[in-house]
């Protein structure tokens, strides 16, 4: 099938940018959405033109590295996949795609399709995290864990941070990728110590990093490629709400606790 | 040169608590004036930089991706074993230990896998603690599954996700030493050098792949986790970044590499499709718990698998191995589909396929059950293929998904230059000339978490380094070795691309040095790839600068060191006359067609070192002693 592509090119985060036009003939039904683009920059190659830049790495759907918006839906908006694991089978003769890079404050781009991520970084970095420093577990089955609180934990923990769900927000907020984490740790036994502190400083580093509010809108929801649910949001607004009228300052006397 | 293996003395039970007291200790309070270099950050790297964060040591931690938490660990499906003996369905330390060495095909040294097996239940206790949720029964207790080269029930999983799931733990703990300060994180960052001082590791040359500033860190000792160089075949299951950069160059400087001929072929990947195909995807060995995989008697049978009557089906598996049946280990799986492949009863368009099917299993558990266990691949398979394998058995082929050769090193994970720390797949040291499924994950983080901490302690303290300044002579000779290549790769007016380059030697070394090899071939590999890599320095187009964001230049730097790895391994591929393992020489095999092990020979590592270029590398062997598993011929009937 023959396809025409516009795609977003952006020397650098400076540069403006703007939609460019590029015809691919010869695209395969078996090809996935990453090969293509492949083929596509084989071709500029070797033409003497820069090669589209885009973010991949495991191209099996597991690293969150990929991810863009075709045709103004996140990673093409088919039911829990990546762009990665995108078929050309989906598109048909003719078809015209438009590509952009994932838009929001959060994420400045750094060229055509590649955005920064690192505020997701530091939004683990804030308390996504159980503190157990290696070496001081108990026996791993210590601490029974009911089957559907584990199941439930792994639900949420399979989000790969792909920031489709900010990219999809129209308010680029990041609460079904930090939900995600809150709902993970705090559905386990072993997240239970530190569930105040850590709904706490994570909501307060994603207000720093320049994340917007959740409106209840949903549209992270239908972009996750994980299909995490909306309801992880309602557990941070629900542990949040609870820890910040119950937590304390933390003593200073040396030893307390 | 001598290989010392530093494995302590004494029964092997208790060799790593004896060598443990035995280390030298660095006090809390000094251990912040060391610097510590980790490039990569998966399960390896991740874990080692955290838990060196943890206990004090100033940690510098690089990667590629734009975060730790992408590192190809995360790609690993099926689990992670360990000896916990949970189902008392006889698993031990001992036998965790017996069938890793049996099914490394006696290539491996019994105390560190002994070490290993040890240190594996400390693992899934840590990994649990952290918050990895793994698979539970109904009483909350932790659920278990089988892989292949095993006959009990020790491996681990969460869902079809384990090396997610692990990787989040450790990246978790490595984000919590980031925000503590302790540990930097530089992602988006390439190693293009070793600096090397006075003989001992003393830094590494960066290049920042946002904007390709290059750049000196100098520390006290440097850890190497940056994984395997599967993508040596270009086609492979590997992440498209995963590269042999840094342990290259690292060998380039003194470090000798250990084994470079015993690659993994894993047998059940979805295969290839056409020439455009950038990379293979694994199904994982765990489908072969309730997959059955067959391929129809009649050669050319092109009839769909539904209309194939069970007695024209050959369960080849099931026949040649009755006692394992379709869970012998990947090397024999992959050989024995090639086999019947190569003998006309392939499937699918390209006749390169076998089937793995779940009729059977679903009509005795339900689909709601198989859905439970392998849901997610069954759609991953769906969405690469079309297919749905509730309804049609899956099509499967092996393909490059391993590397077990990689840098030397001794029982402490320190290569043959001191201070250089080699952890995880990057190393040689654990799975000898084939790895059984679910172990990698396992020694990933036992380097990481349960090793590398204890270790590098004693080597700070007995060799107590000197300071080195980031423009010392060894640096600024490193600094410009790096820039030369670049520079060198970008004033090509060359006219191929990298990616039609790589393709091309892939092919080669997967034709001649892949799942079935012998002398001709790899003469004739080794002479194909010379010429190949010097048109690839006169032909190739990079374009773009090295002071941008280029993926083309970061990717042609990766393909010129394959290059030279390529022609390594079928070097000791062709050094190494006996079959083992991943390694199978066509003119060493049984009349079974069995790989056939040459132990008065060959029972050695084969370490190579660096001579300079152009010149032959040279072979030092570390003879190989099994006092504990007595090698035998391996039998999986």
């Amino acid at each position: 099938m023959k396809l025409t592509l516009h795609v977003w090119r952006q020397k650098n985060a400076q540069d403006r940018g703007g939609m460019v036009r590029y015809e691919v003939p010869n695209v395969n039904e078996h090809m996935s959405f990453l090969e293509m683009l492949d083929v596509l920059n084989e071709g500029l190659i070797e033409k003497g033109d820069d090669p589209i830049a885009f973010d991949h790495d495991c191209r099996e759907g597991i690293c969150g590295m990929c991810g863009f918006m075709i045709n103004g839906k996140a990673h093409g908006g088919f039911k829990g996949t990546t762009v990665c694991q995108l078929h050309m089978r989906h598109f048909k003769d003719g078809d015209v795609i438009y590509l952009e890079p994932w838009r929001a404050k959060a994420f400045p781009v750094i060229k055509d399709l590649a955005v920064n991520r690192a505020s997701f970084d530091r939004i683990i970095a804030a308390g996504g995290f159980i503190s157990v420093p290696t070496g001081s577990a108990p026996d791993g089955n210590a601490i029974p864990v009911r089957k559907q609180d584990a199941d439930l934990a792994m639900d949420a923990a399979a989000c790969i941070g792909c920031g489709a769900c900010v990219a999809a927000c129209p308010n680029a907020a990041a609460a079904l990728f930090v939900g995600a984490k809150i709902s993970h740790l705090g559905h386990l036994p072993q997240g239970q110590v530190e569930r105040d502190r850590r709904a706490l400083a994570m909501v307060q580093q994603m207000n720093l990093a320049g994340f917007a509010n959740c409106t209840n809108i949903g549209e992270c929801e239908a972009a996750c490629p994980k299909e995490i649910k909306l309801e992880v949001i309602a557990r941070t607004n629900h542990d949040y709400i609870k820890a910040a009228f119950t937590e304390r300052p933390e003593s200073t006397a040396a030893g307390a606790g | 040169m001598e290989l010392r293996s530093n494995v302590p003395s004494g029964p092997i039970e208790q060799s790593w608590d004896k060598h443990k007291f035995e280390l030298k200790l660095i006090n809390p309070a000094n251990k912040r004036k060391y610097n510590i270099i980790v490039v990569g950050s998966g399960l390896a790297g991740g874990a080692a930089a955290a838990s060196l964060g943890e206990l004090g040591y100033n940690v510098q931690c690089f990667c590629y991706q734009d975060s730790p938490r992408r590192a190809h660990s995360i790609a690993a499906q099926g689990g992670i074993n360990a000896a916990k003996n949970y189902h008392n369905d006889g698993d031990s330390v001992f036998r965790l230990f017996y069938d890793t060495v049996k099914g490394g095909d006696f290539r491996a040294r019994e105390g560190n896998v002994y070490r290993l097996a040890q240190v594996s239940v400390n693992i899934i206790d840590q990994c649990v603690a952290q918050g990895v949720p793994f698979a539970r029964e109904y009483g909350g207790l932790l659920d278990n599954r089988s892989f292949g080269g095993a006959q009990v029930s020790r491996t681990f999983y969460a869902r079809g996700q384990t090396g997610q799931q692990l990787l989040l733990g450790a990246y978790q703990a490595l984000e919590r030493q980031i925000g503590h300060g302790t540990v930097k994180m530089y992602p988006r960052m390439d190693m293009l050098d070793l600096i090397v001082v006075d003989g001992q590791a003393r830094g590494i040359v960066t290049r920042s792949l946002y904007d390709g500033k290059i750049e000196v860190h100098v520390g006290d000792a440097v850890v190497l986790a940056t994984g395997g160089y599967g993508n040596v075949f270009y086609l492979s299951t590997n992440a498209k970044g995963c590269n042999a950069t840094a342990i290259w160059r690292a060998y380039r400087r003194g470090a000798l590499f250990a084994n470079p001929c015993f690659t993994q072929i894993h047998p059940t990947c979805i295969p290839v499709a056409g020439e455009y195909q950038s990379k293979l995807t694994l199904m994982s060995e765990s489908l072969r718990n309730d997959g059955r995989i067959w391929v129809p008697k009649k050669p050319g049978d092109k009839r769909p698998p539904a209309s194939i009557p069970e007695n024209e089906r050959d369960y080849y598996l099931e026949r040649r191995y009755p006692s394992f049946g379709n869970l012998v280990p990947r090397d024999i799986a992959s050989r024995a589909a090639k086999a019947e492949c190569d003998a006309g009863h392939g499937v699918g368009e390209s006749g390169l396929g076998v089937y793995l099917d779940f009729t059977d299993a679903i009509q005795r558990l339900g689909k709601h059950k198989i859905a439970e266990r392998y849901g997610n691949l069954f759609e991953m398979y769906e969405r690469i293929t079309g297919e749905d394998p509730y309804k049609v058995p899956m099509r499967i082929y092996p393909a490059s998904h391993y590397t077990m050769g990689g840098l030397w090193v001794d029982y402490n994970l320190m290569s043959t230059i001191p201070g250089l720390f080699v952890l995880g797949e990057a190393n040689f040291s654990d799975h000898g000339a084939n790895r059984l499924g679910a172990s990698a994950l396992m020694q990933g983080l036992a380097d990481g978490y349960f090793i590398i901490p204890y270790t590098i302690g004693n080597y700070l303290a007995t060799a107590k380094p000197a300071k080195v300044a980031a423009d010392a002579p060894a640096a600024k000779e490193a600094v410009a070795n790096a820039a030369a290549i670049t520079k060198k790769l970008l004033n090509g007016n060359g006219k191929r691309t990298v990616d039609s380059f790589h393709r091309e030697l892939g092919k080669i070394v997967w034709d001649y040095c892949g799942m079935a090899r012998n002398e001709a071939g790899l003469k004739k590999a080794l002479s194909l790839i010379p010429p190949l890599r010097e048109e690839f320095w006169k032909n190739v187009r990079v374009l773009g600068a090295n002071e941008e964001f280029n993926q083309s230049l970061e990717k042609a730097g990766r393909v010129a060191d394959f290059f030279e790895l390529a022609e390594l391994m079928c070097l000791d591929a062709l050094d190494r006359k006996e079959s083992c393992g991943g390694h199978f020489r066509e003119e060493y095999q049984t009349p079974e067609g069995e790989a056939l092990r040459d132990d008065t020979n060959y029972s050695y590592v084969a370490a190579w070192g660096y001579q300079g270029q152009g010149r032959a590398p040279a072979l030092t062997k570390e003879s190989l002693t099994f006092n504990y598993v007595k090698p035998s011929q391996r039998s999986y009937k």
